[in-house]
């Protein structure tokens, strides 16, 4: 199985030398953990690894024998530290061309084609200050946890809110990893809201990111922060406006949506 | 949907730069924008950004094996910043 992945689709050589984000190269599928039922990372080896910016993306193509194309851009979920290989959490969408082939077909030891990192809007580092808010709606936590992994890698003293907007615990991706932040980390906040189902007992929100939420969430914070705001298109325009609304100005506030283009 | 983002590499491989940052003038409405935060339809024959607040079509992008072909007479400027971290 391993190759298949990418048997009869190259067009040129993989590149060699200096790395370029620009240019197409071969990762290898090393690891794939599950992070809920519809949730994957994958872990690749790249042969030109480039330190990425948090919260940037590398684009992902899949040749098939007759030449046809798809491609689809993915947010690197590991933090800029970790050299030689990235994580990318995929979701994998029912009708998705790309989410379904990396889901069911890849296997470790496969290749991938994929350039990248790209993006320069959509990113964090610690030289830009905080505090940050950032506001994630379902898979959209993945550029955001690439911001906290690479906060915590650095020891960047930022205060972060992380407000995170997921159907139900059982569909929360990092779950352990933002808990384990959320206890040692003082700085850190996680604010869950369960919009489907909550757990037995559960006090926290159980609705719809909304202007209450995200004012509770900022009373929390002393000074304006920085937000980043991920997650399908409703959800971010909705946040983003209501964050203007509070006063934020907007080019404090930065989005990413994404669409069921799989 | 997608927005802006999603296009950084095939920008990036037309304009040898990260272009999501620069900002654009919607010719339609006249809204100035991050790159970033147009929305970006990638599924026509092409690759398709549209103006935020009023969908108007700003830039259109098609690759073909030899060229690429660009139209972008719907946005009257292009703000391309001259530092980029």
């Amino acid at each position: 199985m391993a190759g298949a992945a990418v048997s009869g689709r190259l067009g040129g050589a993989p590149r060699q030398g200096a790395a370029c984000p620009l240019v197409w190269q071969l990762a290898t599928v090393t690891a794939i953990r599950p992070e809920t039922p519809t949730v994957k990372t994958f872990t690749l080896t790249l042969p030109d690894w480039m330190p990425h910016r948090a919260g940037q993306h590398y684009d992902v193509r899949l040749t098939a024998p007759d030449g046809y194309q798809a491609q689809r851009s993915y947010s690197v979920a590991s933090e800029p530290e970790r050299t030689g290989e990235i994580d990318l959490t995929v979701e994998r969408l029912e009708d998705g061309e790309v989410s379904t082939y990396l889901h069911d077909v890849l296997v470790p030891g496969d290749l991938v084609e994929l350039r990248g990192p790209v993006g320069g809007y959509f990113v964090w580092e610690p030289g830009m200050g905080g505090p940050l808010l950032l506001v994630a709606g379902g898979s959209g936590v993945v550029p955001l946890m690439a911001m906290l992994r690479h906060r915590a890698a650095r020891g960047a003293r930022v205060p972060v809110r992380l407000l995170y907007s997921v159907r139900s615990p059982e569909q929360t991706i990092y779950a352990e990893e933002l808990g384990h932040l959320d206890k040692t980390d003082p700085l850190l906040d996680v604010v869950y809201t369960y919009t489907r189902s909550q757990p037995k007992g559960w006090g926290g929100y159980a609705r719809r990111i909304d202007r209450r939420m995200l004012d509770e969430v900022l009373a929390t914070l002393d000074q304006m922060p920085l937000a980043y705001v991920c997650g399908p298109t409703l959800m971010v325009e909705r946040t983003a406006e209501e964050l203007v609304a509070t006063g934020i100005p907007a080019d404090r506030i930065r989005t990413e949506r994404f669409g069921p283009t799989g | 949907m997608l927005d802006g983002n999603a296009a950084a590499g095939l920008l990036e491989e037309l304009f040898g730069r990260d272009m999501t940052m620069s900002l654009s003038h919607c010719a339609h409405c006249g809204n100035q924008g991050a790159l970033a935060t147009s929305h970006a339809y990638v599924q026509a024959p092409g690759f398709i950004l549209r103006c935020a607040i009023c969908e108007a079509v700003m830039l259109r992008i098609v690759s073909t094996p030899d060229a690429y072909f660009v139209d972008a007479r719907g946005m009257t400027n292009l703000r391309i910043p001259r530092y980029t971290a």
